[in-house]
């Protein structure tokens, strides 16, 4: 598509990304699906690609953090940054995956602050922790919460008992 | 309204979430603080406040550690009005997910269904008639300006004049009318469709709106020289809660926040949707970055709303309004009702929807009155999203409040809150 190939252009500087780091045994992937360009990060690359976005190529701009369930064995989980760089006006999507068994990040907190709210959400729904992060608690459930709501595996009805709910009467409430 | 909660009365609900709660307020900061355990005065305290406290706008809650007047550290706890509804997507078709965008920020539903239109449109590549595209515009900057109402209305009100939140109600009322003609509900209005919109504008809308673009400038100035040269208005407001343009990026604060600490990011400017890249309007920035500025920027708004709705009104196309396409959007009623291949596609589109291609994934944003609204959408070739996330503007502005409170008086904390405008729904999806 020419449309696509001219857009290109813009990203020719994140591209050189993919060349620089053609030899390493986990590659840097790149793809384009239906919006933004996307990188596909190893995840002991991650914090040093997305300092360097920053610094040298001007992505002060963290819009979004999104984590997803693959539901597959190995690297069950992504998490994805949505960039945006106010100088030139372009957008890119950085991915990165963490193992089922062990998933651990580490967290952007240090290069975008407010990854730090983003990143509890991820912690909340997919149970992706991060490390070095300041303060990684539950954003939305309570910390008595034991399961990951957004995982594929959770029902849809919930886990009854899960969370132990008021009294729906005033008068019990009164009298324990 | 405010309680103070002692440290020392053990939690009886939610045990852990509120210990770690409190102890993160305890934790915060303490590797930059000495802290100094004589205290005589006992001026120091820890204030819980809300859920649900008259100011918060919704269910949101703050604690924070007071010294006097002052705030030392503020921690938010969202949550209590978490409903899930990004599982709840996983689980529905894309259209069945679209009234429960209109509970998400239920201040502007039309830009939020619009939005989810937008993104499942580009996934699975649907043309849309300018007619439709142009109601969509016309509805989507009502919206801004009934949202933009609201705050004012309780912005005024938090610096102390209730009156005023009567009068910017009346207009809202007026939104409301439109809303009623245009969509045939007055608050949750599930109007569009992936492919279009639910009905044609009808004559007695058409009406309404013309009324309202023309009366509503009027008003727009009333407020105007009711609180641009308020003393009380501007003293409180001047040098309230400021967000340096920095800190605006850093916190990655949206929407008129952003505007009002320096950044002239508007959706509707970077990355053109709809037909906005043919409408003439201005983004309105400021640079001082306090609770005026943001009073500025969302007034200024409301005027190019009606700017862009004038434009519009006058170049509304005759046309379709929904795509001519079964597979893609519902077929219209007289099809359904007159014709075996009308019903069979409306049957389909309704049981299993449209199906966007295995693997694809889109992020598509709208500028909506609170900031820049997203749908990020991952598909796996059925009629149902395999992920779903919504990047909610207030769910991010809050963590600038989280921030921007701290050195602010507690006097001012409600008006900051206010500036910020904050929607729950939104937040806590």
């Amino acid at each position: 598509m020419s449309h696509q190939s001219t857009h290109n252009d813009t990203y020719n500087d994140i591209l050189a990304f993919v060349e620089h780091d053609r030899g390493v045994t986990q590659p840097i992937s790149v793809y384009r699906s239906t919006s933004d360009l996307t990188l596909v990060v190893p995840r002991d690359l991650i914090i040093e690609k997305l300092t360097k976005l920053k610094n040298d190529h001007h992505f002060i701009y963290l819009v979004d953090m999104v984590g997803t369930d693959r539901f597959v064995e190995g690297d069950r989980f992504e998490v994805l940054y949505n960039l945006i760089d106010l100088k030139q006006g372009r957008r890119v999507v950085i991915k990165t995956l963490a193992d089922e068994d062990d998933p651990v990040l580490p967290s952007a907190s240090g290069i975008w602050t407010n990854a730090s709210w983003h990143e509890r959400e991820i912690f909340d729904m997919i149970g992706v922790h991060f490390t070095d992060h300041p303060d990684l608690r539950r954003v939305y459930l309570p910390e008595d919460f034991d399961y990951f709501p957004l995982r594929k595996e959770f029902p849809l009805l919930g886990i009854p008992g899960s969370i132990d709910l008021p009294t729906s009467t005033p008068d019990q409430e009164a009298s324990s | 309204m405010i309680e103070l909660e002692q440290k020392s009365a053990a939690p009886t609900f939610f045990k852990k979430h509120q210990e770690s709660f409190y102890k993160s307020l305890e934790d915060k900061h303490t590797t930059l603080e000495f802290e100094d355990n004589d205290d005589p005065l006992n001026s120091r305290m820890v204030l819980n406040m809300g859920p649900s406290h008259p100011a918060t706008h919704g269910v949101l809650r703050l604690l924070l550690q007071l010294n006097g007047e002052t705030i030392e550290k503020a921690k938010l706890d969202l949550g209590y009005l978490h409903r899930g509804i990004e599982k709840i997507a996983e689980n529905k078709t894309y259209q069945e997910f679209m009234p429960y965008t209109d509970r998400m920020d239920y201040l502007s539903p039309y830009s939020n269904n619009v939005s989810l239109c937008l993104a499942v449109e580009k996934i699975a590549d649907v043309e849309v008639p300018d007619r439709a595209q142009y109601i969509r515009m016309i509805g989507a900057e009502l919206a801004r300006i009934s949202a933009h109402l609201l705050w004012l209305g309780t912005m005024v009100m938090d610096s102390g004049a209730v009156s005023f939140f009567i009068w910017t109600f009346r207009e809202r009322e007026k939104i409301y009318d439109i809303m009623d003609q245009l969509a045939g509900h007055r608050f949750t209005v599930s109007h569009a469709r992936i492919g279009g919109v639910a009905n044609d504008i009808t004559d007695d809308a058409m009406a309404l709106i013309k009324e309202f673009v023309q009366t509503f400038p009027k008003e727009l100035k009333g407020f105007h020289s009711m609180l641009d040269r308020n003393r009380i208005f501007v003293d409180r407001n001047v040098d309230v809660g400021v967000v340096s343009s920095d800190k605006a990026i850093d916190l990655g604060a949206t929407g008129p926040i952003l505007r009002g600490s320096g950044y002239a990011y508007d959706i509707r400017r970077f990355e053109p949707y709809l037909k906005y890249d043919e409408m003439d309007f201005e983004i309105p920035t400021r640079l001082e970055g306090d609770n005026l500025s943001r009073y500025y920027v969302r007034m200024e708004e409301m005027h190019e709303s009606i700017r862009i709705l004038r434009q519009c009104l006058d170049r509304l196309p005759k046309g379709p309004i929904r795509a001519n396409d079964a597979k893609q959007a519902y077929p219209s009623k007289d099809e359904v009702y007159y014709s075996m291949e009308g019903m069979i596609h409306d049957f389909m589109m309704t049981d299993t929807g449209i199906c966007p291609p295995d693997g694809a994934e889109v992020y598509h944003a709208v500028e909506a009155p609170k900031g820049e609204l997203g749908y990020f959408i991952q598909s796996d070739g059925t009629g149902h999203p395999w992920r779903l996330k919504v990047n909610a503007p207030s769910f991010r502005n809050l963590q600038v409040l989280e921030h921007s409170l701290e050195g602010a008086s507690i006097s001012d904390t409600v008006l900051i809150i206010g500036s910020i405008d904050p929607v729950m729904g939104e937040a806590d999806k």
